[in-house]
């Protein structure tokens, strides 16, 4: 199968203030069209750093990103980035449907396919009563559904997640994973969802990267052989997603072992 | 409605207070350079209706053209200033030379180089209203969230849509401040570069009818250059809490949160 997203080799070192500090050490992943990735590895493996050189936003030290057999350089079109900081990622000046219509009428599409998109967009994520909003006026689980619908308006072909659940609450957490999944199965794209939270990574995930430590490289890709449709209730308390938990989880106990046993200068 | 009245009310009390006691202080003077409140307030109408069009207009004029560039130069210049570090660095040893300049002092130099008509007395308000705006350009450009400037480059927002959404709103308050800073200050030089060399304007009107010991008349000049201060600053309230409606909100919501 042609591949969509390919990292090869990817190393990233960052400089600066006499300390050399490497981020990712030699990390290479592929995803099929329409996958849904989730990343896991201990807390500080560079998760981040890697979304961000997926994403274009930075630029990696050696290594390589190909989307769609094309390297990236900045910021591919047809990619959308859901970041944790929902309160930081949404324009506090734009009303909420201002917000998600903005990459759309930056790109120049015609207004009433615009208006539709948005529309679609905002009711599917079930807002589509708070049009004239402000993001401020909003809950945080509500103001990650804006960020979830911009991307979905803008139809990428793949759509990256950093950490896009940590800061809410478990029930509200529980609802977007849910929601999530719909629009990742509705859509057709291809999935990057990054966490620190293993139960989400297997919940979510078709194939969980785990990553060690830093100098972050991927220690285990696994299937994740569970029903493709996914049951908060079912899913969580069946035998095999106990099993896929705890084998994650070991090995994330061993990076992380492994990451404290490691003197660095 | 209620609120409205006792707010206002809370706003004019004190003003109120303090002119009742000038006027009852005041109302027996016989001293020539203190006259009583009651002869200024005769000479007022009088006094201004006749140099309105001669002298209060020019001034507002060159005061309100003079702010407008001053805040011009100050955002066009602070933009990359605040968004390129390297030129930050390079320019800021003579950015603060030349605001640690006292504006008055450029104005015999201004008056050599452009004489003594109306674009001297402009570039006395840019030189000295420009640096509020400028300093809080750059820092409020600097202050730019940073995950909102990786969602505007994720979704390939450049150029001007990144200009106008992100930099120049985002750093909005800060220059509404600098702005508001500026405005104080460019009353007080739209004055003062009227009464160095002039033949019209609020300054020099001020001026001259000390020298004709129009004693009554230069209080009443006063009295109009202070309620010209308090208009600008209610016009100033009312486009700051239009353009800063979503900072003030936010700010309100994150205090809900605790």
């Amino acid at each position: 199968m042609t591949q969509l997203l390919e990292v090869r080799r990817l190393r990233k070192i960052y400089e600066g203030h006499g300390r050399i500090v490497e981020a990712i050490g030699d990390l290479s992943f592929a995803c099929a069209p329409g996958e849904l990735v989730c990343i896991v590895g201990p807390s500080g493996a560079g998760k981040t750093t890697l979304l961000k050189c997926v994403a274009g936003l930075i630029a990696p030290t050696a290594g390589e990103v190909v989307l769609g057999g094309a390297r990236v350089a900045g910021p591919p079109p047809g990619m959308a980035v859901v970041f944790q900081e929902y309160g930081r990622s949404l324009f506090p000046w734009l009303t909420v449907w201002r917000n998600v219509a903005l990459p759309l009428e930056h790109h120049g599409v015609p207004r009433g396919e615009l208006r539709r998109l948005v529309d679609d967009a905002l009711a599917e994520v079930g807002l589509a009563d708070v049009h004239t909003a402000y993001p401020w006026q909003l809950s945080g689980g509500m103001q990650q559904r804006v960020a979830i619908a911009r991307a979905i308006a803008y139809q990428p072909k793949i759509l990256l997640m950093d950490e896009p659940f940590a800061a809410v609450d478990a029930q509200t957490r529980a609802d977007l994973e849910d929601l999530t999944l719909r629009v990742w199965r509705r859509h057709g794209i291809t999935l990057l969802f990054v966490t620190h939270d293993i139960d989400e990574a297997v919940y979510m995930g078709q194939r969980v990267l785990i990553l060690s430590a830093s100098p972050t490289r991927v220690i285990e890709d696994l299937a994740i052989d569970l029903a493709a449709e996914r049951d908060q209730l079912a899913t969580r308390s069946s035998p095999r997603f106990a099993e896929l938990r705890s084998r994650v989880y070991e090995h994330i106990q061993r990076a992380k072992r492994a990451g404290a046993g490691e003197v660095r200068p | 409605m209620t609120r409205a009245l006792r707010s206002l009310a809370r706003a004019l009390g004190l003003p109120a207070v303090l002119f009742a006691v000038w006027w009852l202080v005041s109302a027996g003077s016989k001293s020539f350079y203190l006259p009583p409140l009651r002869a200024i307030l005769d000479a007022f109408g009088p006094t201004w209706s006749s140099r309105w069009a001669s002298d209060v207009l020019p001034s507002i004029g060159r005061l309100l053209i003079g702010y407008a560039g001053a805040v011009i130069a100050g955002v066009a210049l602070g933009v990359p200033l605040g968004g390129r570090p390297r030129l930050r660095a390079a320019l800021e040893p003579a950015l603060e030379l030349f605001r640690a300049i006292p504006p008055p002092a450029l104005v015999p130099v201004f008056m050599l180089l452009f004489g003594i008509g109306t674009p001297m007395k402009l570039l006395v308000i840019v030189s000295g209203a420009v640096w509020p705006v400028l300093l809080n350009t750059i820092e409020g450009v600097r202050a730019v969230d940073e995950v909102l400037s990786d969602t505007c480059q994720s979704y390939g927002i450049t150029g001007l849509t990144r200009l106008r959404v992100l930099v120049l709103r985002g750093a909005s308050p800060q220059i509404v401040t600098g702005m508001r800073q500026a405005l104080s200050i460019a009353i007080i030089l739209m004055v003062i570069s009227e009464m160095f060399a002039s033949s019209s304007g609020l300054g020099y009107a001020i001026v001259d009818f000390q020298r004709a010991f129009s004693i009554p008349q230069m209080w009443s000049g006063i009295l109009l250059l202070g309620a010209l201060g308090v208009v600008l600053s209610l016009g100033f309230g009312v486009f700051e809490a239009r353009a800063l409606r979503w900072y003030h909100g936010q700010r309100s919501a994150h205090r809900e949160d605790g």
